[in-house]
C-alpha cells in the first residue's frame, strides 16, 4: 500500500531556509547588535584611515603647546609633549588592532585544531593534555601573560604570536566541549559506520557544526585579548614609544589628569567603545545562533 | 568522605611540588642564566664571574633547586639581585597588604555578586534584571586600568573623597593603610562582581526553568522555598568553581590595580621584578602565589564535595 | 449527572514565536472529569497535551498566555486564583505526575525529604507523623526497603523506583484528582505495566480521579473509564473507553485505531498520510484535509463538539452520526495487510560465539581489580537468511543495540567469529574494506539526531553515492537522489530541504534512502519507528517492507515492540542482558513454549483493547549487569530453582521446528503445559 507524499503547492511554498539565513535575520533585527557591530566597523575603519586624515602629526611634539585644554586647534587638548591628543587617540589603536586580530585568527585556528582533536581522540591523550590545560587556566592569568610577553619581547609580531598561543589556550576548551557535545550524535555514528574517512568526518559532519560556536567563542576571546594586551601595555610591556598606544597614553597621561583629564579620556573612550561594541556583537551572535555565553574568562 | 578529603589534601601537595619544579625548570629554561638575564646588555665577563660566584649559580641544575626549595620551606627564598635584600623581606609585608586589599574586595565582592546575580536571575528580563546586567557589563568589558581611573578622577580628583595614589610606606600599620583601600577595593569588587554575577544569572536562570524547579511548583511549594530548598543549592553548586577561579585572577588583576594606586603590595613587587629581570624575586613571589592559588583551589574542590550529592556517592546514573 | 469535578471549557493557550507571530496550542478545547473517573487523554506529538495537563494545574509556561476559556475545580477558574489560594489547590486539590521522573526530583535533596515537603505542605502534622506518613507512602508505591530509599538521592534510583517515588509525592496531599503526562513513556515495557497496576489498584483505593494523558493507545485502554482524544488543539471525540475502542465516530479515532500495530494480528497496519495543521489555521474542520470522507462542508465550517445519537458520546465531527453506525470491527480485520517473505536459502550473516563488552580497563583498574566484569553481550551464534527479517527484542540492557553497533563496525568484537561473504565483521570500520562498509547500513532510531543540522536532502544523500560510486558525475549522482527520495515516496524536490524543516515521518524516510543509496545487502534497523508517531510508523514499516522485496534486503530489525514484530519479522531472537533467550519464527515464538522471559515481555504487552488485561510475570527490579554465573533471568524468573544459579542452562530444540530454540533448563513440555497463550487469552 503506497502513500501519499505531501501535495505539490505545498513543497514549492517553503522557501530554503538555511540556518545561517536564520542567524543573519536574526542579528540585522537586533538593535544592539547592530549598534556594536557598526563600533567595530567604525572602528577597523578608523584604523585604517585615520593615518591619512588626522588633523595633526600624532608624533610631533611641540614644546610651546605643553598641556593645553582641548581647543579648535587640538580637539581633545595635547598632553605632556605637546602632542595633540586626539590624534594620537585615532591612532592609538593601530598596533592594538593589528596585533590582536593577527593573533586572535591564530588562536582560534590553532585552539579548535587541539580542541577538536582532543574531542575525537579522547583517551589518554585527552586526559594528560586536559589536566595541564586546566592546571594552566587555573593560575593568574596576567601575571602568566606578563612573564611571557617579558620573556618573549614586544615585537608587535612576536606579540601576535604570543597572544595568539596563549589565549589559544582558551579556544582548546571551548573547541573540545563542542565536540565532545556532537561526537556521540547519530549523525556522526552514522558518518563513521558508512566508512568515511576521518577527515571528511571532520570537515563535513562536524566543523558546520562547531563553527558558530567557535565563532562567538572568538569574539568574545578577542575582547578578552583587547583588555589582556592594553593591561601589559599600561603596564609598559607593550608597544615602544612613540608609537601612539591606548594603554600606554592612559598610563603616561595619568600625571596628568587633574589638569586635562581629555589627554586620558581620549584613549578611554576609544578603548572602551570598541570593547563594549565587541561584546554587544557577540552577545547578539550568540543568541541569533540559539548559543548561551555563559563562559566566563580568566581575565 | 575523610577519605576523599585527604586524597585531595595529598594531592594539594604534590601539586604543590610539581609546580615549584616547573618554576624552578622555567627559570632554567630561559636563555643564559640569571645572571645573563639580570645583566643583560650591561653584562661583562667580569661583572658575570661575580655575580655568579655571589650566587653560587655554577652549581648543577637539580642541586640548586633542592637548595632552593630547603631553604623556601624554612622560609629563605634567596636574596632579590635587583634591591640587595632578601625576597621574603622584600614580600612580607606587601603580602600582608595584598592580602588586606584582596580579602577586603572578595568579602564585599563575593556576596555582593552572589546576591545581585540571584535577583538578577529571578527577575529575569525585569527591571532588577536589566539595570544590573547593564551595570555589570560596564565592569566587565572595560580594563581595570580604565574603570580605576575613572574612580580616580570622579573620587579622587574632583570629589576628594579619597586619596588618589597611596602615598603611606609599605610596613605601616593596616590602620593607616585602610583609607588607601577604599578605591581600589571599589575597583576590583566592579570587576568582580561584573564576572561572577553573569554567571550566577546563568546558572540561576537554568535552575528555575529546569524540571525539578517546576515539579516543585506543581507541588504548591511556596516560592520563597523553591529558591532556597530547591533552586539555590543546585545554582550554587558551579558558583563555588567560579569564586574559586576569580579569586585567582584577583591575584593577577590586584597587580594593576596596586599599579594605578601605587599601593605597596605583592603584585606591584612581582610587575616590578618582572620588569627588572630580577628572576630570584619573580621565583620566590611565583611560589608563594602557587600556595595561595593551591590552597584556595583545594578550598573550592573541598566545598564542592561536600555540597554535590552525586560526587559522594559511590554509584550514580 | 452528577456534578464534575474538574471542567474545561473553551480554553484556548497560544504563545509568541520566535518570528513574532501568536500561535495557538490549544483551540475552544471542553472536557470535564467526575470524581473518581479515569479520563484517559490520546495524542499524539504536538497536540498540545502536555500544555493542557498543566493548565489544568493553573500553569502556564514561560511565553505562554491564556486567551480564552477557563478551567474551573470546585467552581472557582483556577487562573483567577492568587498564588497563594494555587499553592494551596495544588498538592491537596490535583497533583500533577510527570514524565520524566528523574529530571523532576531536585538532584540536590534526598526523595524521602521530598516527599515530605509534600506531606507538610498539605496537612499540619507533627515531624514524628508525617515521617512515619512518608514511609507508609513509599511502602504503597511498592518500594522495598522504604527506610533506606528515602535516604537516597534520585540520581542512585533506577526509572522505575524514580517514577514511584514521584507517585507517592502526587499521592501526599490526598489529592482528589491526579494529572498523569505520560509518565511511563521511556520505562521499560515490563516496568510500565507494573506502575500501571499500581496506578489502578491506588485510585480504586482511594477513589482519586484521574486525567491520564499518553499517545499509547494500549495503555489508555489499560487504565480509562472514558476516553478524550486529541487533535490539533482540541477534543475531537469523548466518549466511554469501550466506545471509543469498538465504535470510534471521528475518523481520526478510527485512523490511529487502524495504524497500530497489534499483538492478536500479524500484519502491517494502515497509515494516515499527512500532518495536523497548527491549531485554529484552518476555516473548517482541523482534520479534514486528511480525512477520506471530507465533504465541502467540513472544509468550510468547522464542527462543534456534540452528541451523538442522544448518549454521552460526544464527537466533532459533521458525519459523526454516520461513521458511528458501520461496522468498525470489520473494517478493522481488513486493514492488517501480512508482509511477503522471500527467504533465501544461503545465509548472509553468521554469527558464532560472539562475545562484546564495552569493558576497557584502564592502568588503575588492572592494578586493583581481580577478575573482569561479564562481558555485555556474550555466547551470540545466530544465523541470518539472506531476504530475511530479524528481530532482536528486549529490554534496556539486553544488549539489542550493541549487537548492532558491533555488525556495522562501530564497536568492535571481543572474541567469536562475524561473517558477511567472505568478510570479518569482528572488526571496526577502519579495518574494514569499503566493499563491506557498503553492503552493510544502519538507520537510526532518531530521525532528528541521524541527519546532520546542517546539511540539505541533497548533500545528505550525496555522502554516500561519493563515497560508494566515486566514478559517479555530478550530475548522475543528482539524478540518483532524485530516484532515492522517489523511492521513499518523498518528492525530489525535498532536495534542498534541511531536517528542521522535515516532519519526522519525512527525516526518516530520508535516514532510509540515505541507507539504501548505497544499495546495500544488509540494513541494520535500530528502533526505526519508536520514535515516530503511531500514525506515521506504518507507513515507515510498508516502505522498508516494499525496498525489501524489490532487492532481496536482509534486515536485522531492532524493537522493544513486540507488536511491531509480529507485522513484519520472519524470525524473532530474545536477548536478556545480552545473552539470547530464545529464537524462533515468528509464529513459534508468540505460542508456548516460551523461555520464562519471553512469557514475561508478552504477557506486559498492552492492547489497544479495554478488555484485555496484561499478566504480570516477573518483578520488575532493576538490573545492574547479567550475573557472573548460570542463568541470566535467575533474579526474576517466575519459574526459578537452585540449578539456575550456578549452572548456564543448555539450549533445548523444539520437537516441532528445529529452528525454534530456548535456553532454560525447565524441559519444553514442562514448559508447555505450564504456560498460557499469551496471545489467544
Amino acid at each position: 500500500m503506497t502513500v501519499a507524499s505531501p501535495t505539490v503547492e505545498q513543497i514549492s511554498t517553503v522557501k530554503r531556509r538555511s540556518p545561517m539565513s536564520e542567524t543573519w535575520e536574526y542579528l540585522r533585527r537586533s538593535r544592539s547588535g547592530m549598534i556594536g557591530l557598526f563600533l567595530i566597523v567604525s572602528h577597523l575603519l578608523i584604523a585604517l584611515t585615520s593615518p591619512l586624515l588626522v588633523p595633526q602629526d600624532p608624533l610631533e611634539m611641540n614644546a610651546e603647546a605643553r598641556i593645553e585644554a582641548p581647543s579648535t586647534e587640538h580637539l581633545m587638548g595635547t598632553d605632556r609633549l605637546g602632542r595633540d591628543v586626539f590624534s594620537r587617540s585615532m591612532l592609538g589603536g593601530r598596533v592594538t588592532l593589528v596585533v590582536t586580530i593577527v593573533a586572535i585568527i591564530l588562536a582560534v585556528i590553532w585552539g579548535s585544531l587541539v580542541g577538536i582533536a582532543l574531542g575525537l581522540l579522547g583517551g589518554r591523550i585527552d586526559e594528560v593534555v586536559m589536566r595541564f590545560v586546566d592546571a594552566l587556566l587555573s593560575l593568574p592569568w596576567l601575571l602568566i601573560l606578563l612573564l611571557v610577553v617579558s620573556i618573549m619581547g614586544t615585537d608587535m609580531w612576536i606579540q601576535a604570536l604570543t597572544f595568539g598561543f596563549t589565549y589559544g589556550i582558551l579556544t582548546i576548551r571551548v573547541a573540545r566541549a563542542a565536540t565532545l557535545d556532537f561526537v556521540t550524535r547519530e549523525f556522526l555514528l552514522a558518518a563513521r559506520a558508512r566508512g568515511e574517512s576521518t577527515r571528511t568526518i571532520v570537515m563535513r559532519e562536524l566543523l558546520p557544526n562547531v563553527r558558530d560556536v567557535l565563532l562567538v567563542d572568538g569574539a568574545m576571546n578577542w575582547s578578552w585579548m583587547l583588555l589582556g594586551f592594553t593591561s601589559l601595555s599600561f603596564l609598559g610591556f607593550g608597544v615602544t614609544p612613540p608609537t601612539p598606544d591606548w594603554g600606554f597614553m592612559i598610563a603616561k597621561n595619568r600625571e596628568i589628569l587633574a589638569i586635562q583629564p581629555w589627554a586620558v579620556f581620549g584613549p578611554v573612550i576609544m578603548l572602551s567603545t570598541l570593547i563594549i561594541g565587541i561584546n554587544l556583537f557577540s552577545d547578539a551572535l550568540a543568541k541569533a545562533m540559539g548559543l548561551d555565553r555563559s563562559q566566563g574568562a580568566p581575565v | 568522605m575523610i577519605s576523599l578529603t585527604a586524597r585531595r589534601l595529598m594531592l594539594a601537595v604534590v601539586t604543590l611540588f610539581i609546580i615549584s619544579l616547573i618554576i624552578f625548570v622555567g627559570v632554567e629554561a630561559l636563555p643564559g642564566d640569571m645572571a645573563t638575564a639580570y645583566l643583560g646588555q650591561f653584562a661583562t665577563p667580569e661583572s658575570l664571574k661575580a655575580l655568579r660566584e655571589e650566587f653560587d649559580l655554577d652549581a648543577p641544575a637539580h642541586e640548586r633547586y633542592f637548595n632552593w626549595l630547603g631553604n623556601a620551606i624554612r622560609g629563605d627564598l634567596g636574596e632579590s639581585y635587583a634591591r640587595h635584600k632578601p625576597v621574603s623581606e622584600l614580600i612580607g609585608y606587601r603580602f600582608r597588604n595584598t592580602v588586606v586589599l584582596s580579602t577586603a574586595a572578595t568579602l564585599v565582592g563575593v556576596p555582593l555578586a552572589i546576591v545581585l546575580g540571584i535577583l538578577a536571575g529571578l527577575t529575569r528580563d525585569k527591571w532588577p534584571d536589566v539595570t544590573v546586567s547593564t551595570v555589570s557589563i560596564a565592569g566587565m568589558t572595560l580594563p581595570g586600568f580604565v574603570t580605576a581611573t575613572v574612580l580616580i578622577f570622579i573620587f579622587a580628583i574632583r570629589l576628594e573623597w579619597f586619596p588618589a595614589i597611596t602615598l603611606v610606606s609599605t610596613n605601616a600599620p593596616i590602620s593607616e593603610l585602610l583609607p588607601n583601600i577604599v578605591l581600589p577595593v571599589i575597583t576590583l569588587t566592579i570587576i568582580m562582581v561584573a564576572h561572577i554575577l553573569r554567571l550566577v544569572r546563568t546558572n540561576m536562570i537554568d535552575v528555575m526553568n529546569s524540571d525539578y524547579v517546576q515539579m516543585a511548583q506543581l507541588k504548591g511549594v511556596p516560592s520563597r522555598r523553591i529558591v532556597f530548598g530547591h533552586a539555590l543549592p543546585n545554582a550554587m553548586l558551579p558558583t563555588i568553581n567560579i569564586v574559586a577561579l576569580t579569586i585567582i585572577w584577583l591575584l593577577g588583576g590586584v597587580a594593576i590595580i596596586e599599579t594605578v594606586f601605587n599601593y605597596p603590595g605583592i603584585g606591584r613587587l612581582m610587575v616590578d621584578a618582572i620588569g627588572d629581570r630580577d628572576l630570584v624575586l619573580v621565583q620566590g613571589i611565583a611560589l608563594i602565589l602557587a600556595i595561595v592559588v593551591i590552597a584556595v583551589n583545594l578550598v573550592a574542590d573541598l566545598l564542592t564535595l561536600v555540597l554535590n550529592p552525586r560526587l559522594r556517592t559511590a554509584r550514580g546514573h | 449527572m452528577s456534578k464534575s469535578l474538574i471542567e474545561v471549557r473553551d480554553l484556548t493557550i497560544g504563545y509568541t514565536s520566535k518570528r513574532g507571530d501568536l500561535v495557538h496550542v490549544l483551540q475552544d478545547l471542553s472536557l470535564q472529569i467526575n470524581p473518581g473517573e479515569t479520563l484517559g487523554l490520546v495524542g499524539e506529538s504536538g497536540c498540545g497535551k502536555s500544555t493542557l495537563g498543566q493548565a489544568m494545574m493553573g500553569y502556564l509556561r514561560h511565553g505562554s498566555q491564556l486567551l480564552k476559556g477557563n478551567v474551573r475545580l470546585d467552581d472557582h477558574d483556577i487562573f483567577d486564583l492568587t498564588a497563594q489560594e494555587l499553592e494551596a489547590v495544588r498538592g491537596q486539590k490535583i497533583a500533577l505526575i510527570p514524565q520524566n521522573a528523574g529530571n523532576s526530583l531536585t538532584p540536590t535533596m534526598r526523595v524521602g525529604k521530598q516527599v515530605l515537603e509534600a506531606i507538610h505542605l498539605n496537612a499540619d502534622v507533627s515531624d514524628v507523623d508525617a515521617k512515619a506518613r512518608m514511609l507508609d507512602l513509599l511502602a504503597k508505591v511498592r518500594l522495598p526497603d522504604p527506610e533506606v530509599i528515602a535516604a537516597r538521592y534520585p540520581h542512585e534510583l533506577s526509572g522505575g523506583q524514580q517514577q514511584r517515588v514521584v507517585i507517592a509525592m502526587a499521592l501526599a496531599g490526598l489529592p482528589e484528582m491526579l494529572v498523569l503526562d505520560e509518565p511511563t513513556t521511556g520505562l521499560d515495557v515490563t516496568t510500565q505495566a507494573h506502575i500501571l497496576d499500581l496506578l489502578r489498584d491506588i485510585v480504586a483505593e482511594l477513589g482519586t480521579a484521574m486525567m491520564y494523558i499518553s499517545h499509547d493507545l494500549g495503555v489508555i485502554a489499560r487504565v480509562s473509564d472514558r476516553v478524550a482524544i486529541m487533535y490539533a488543539g482540541e477534543i475531537v471525540e469523548d466518549a466511554s473507553a469501550t466506545e471509543i475502542f469498538k465504535v470510534p465516530a471521528h475518523p481520526y479515532t478510527r485512523g490511529l485505531l487502524e495504524s497500530i500495530p497489534r499483538l492478536s494480528r500479524a500484519g502491517i497496519p494502515k497509515s494516515m498520510p499527512g500532518q495536523p495543521p497548527i491549531p485554529g489555521t484552518l476555516p473548517g474542520c482541523a482534520f479534514a484535509p486528511r480525512c477520506t470522507f471530507a465533504t465541502d462542508l467540513c472544509t468550510s465550517e468547522s464542527p462543534k463538539l456534540e452528541t451523538v445519537n442522544q448518549t454521552t458520546h460526544l464527537v466533532r465531527c459533521h458525519h459523526g452520526e454516520e461513521t458511528i453506525a458501520t461496522d468498525f470491527s470489520r473494517e478493522l480485520e481488513q486493514v492488517y495487510h501480512t508482509v511477503e517473505h522471500r527467504l533465501q536459502d544461503e545465509p548472509a550473516l553468521e554469527l558464532s560465539d560472539v562475545e562484546i563488552t564495552y569493558y576497557r580497563p584502564g592502568i588503575m583498574d588492572r592494578l586493583g581489580r581481580d577478575s573482569e566484569p561479564p562481558a555485555t553481550v556474550s555466547d551470540l551464534t545466530l544465523s541470518v537468511q539472506r531476504g530475511e527479517t530479524l528481530a532482536l527484542v528486549g529490554e534496556s540492557g539486553s544488549g539489542k543495540s550493541t549487537i548492532v553497533r558491533t555488525i556495522s563496525g562501530l564497536l568492535p568484537a571481543k572474541s567469536g567469529r562475524i561473517r558477511f561473504e567472505d568478510c570479518d565483521l569482528t572488526v571496526e570500520v577502519d579495518d574494514r574494506p569499503v566493499d563491506l562498509c557498503r553492503n552493510v547500513q544502519m538507520i537510526f532510531q532518531n530521525p532528528d539526531a541521524s541527519l546532520n543540522p546542517r546539511h540539505t536532502v541533497a548533500e545528505i544523500l550525496d555522502q554516500p553515492l561519493k563515497l560508494y560510486f566515486p566514478e559517479l558525475t555530478r550530475d548522475e549522482r543528482r539524478n540518483r537522489q532524485v530516484e532515492l527520495l522517489e523511492r521513499v515516496r518523498l518528492d525530489g524536490r525535498y532536495r534542498l530541504r534541511y531536517p528542521a524543516q522535515m516532519s519526522g515521518g519525512e527525516k526518516q524516510r530520508v535516514a532510509i534512502a540515505r541507507a539504501f543509496a548505497a544499495d546495500p545487502e544488509v540494513v541494520l534497523c535500530d528502533e526505526p519507528t519508536s520514535s515516530l508517531d503511531v500514525s506515521v510508523q506504518a507507513a515507515v514499516l510498508d516502505l522498508l517492507a516494499d525496498l525489501q522485496r524489490e532487492r532481496n534486503i536482509t534486515y536485522i530489525f531492532i524493537t522493544h515492540d513486540l507488536a511491531v514484530v509480529r507485522a513484519i519479522a520472519d524470525r524473532v531472537v530474545v536477548l536478556y542482558q545480552g545473552r539470547i533467550c530464545e529464537v524462533g519464527s515468528v509464529d513459534e515464538i508468540y505460542a508456548p513454549p516460551y523461555h520464562p522471559y519471553t512469557e514475561t515481555l508478552l504477557g506486559a504487552i498492552l492492547e489497544p483493547d479495554p478488555a484485555t488485561k496484561p499478566k504480570l510475570l516477573a518483578s520488575d527490579t532493576p538490573e545492574l549487569g547479567p550475573p557472573a554465573q548460570g542463568c541470566v533471568f535467575q533474579r526474576r524468573c517466575p519459574y526459578h530453582t537452585e540449578i539456575c544459579d550456578h549452572e548456564s542452562p543448555s539450549w533445548q530444540v523444539s520437537e516441532l521446528s528445529n529452528r525454534h530454540r530456548i535456553r532454560c533448563q525447565i524441559p519444553l513440555n514442562e514448559l508447555t503445559n505450564a504456560q498460557t497463550d499469551v496471545i489467544a487469552a
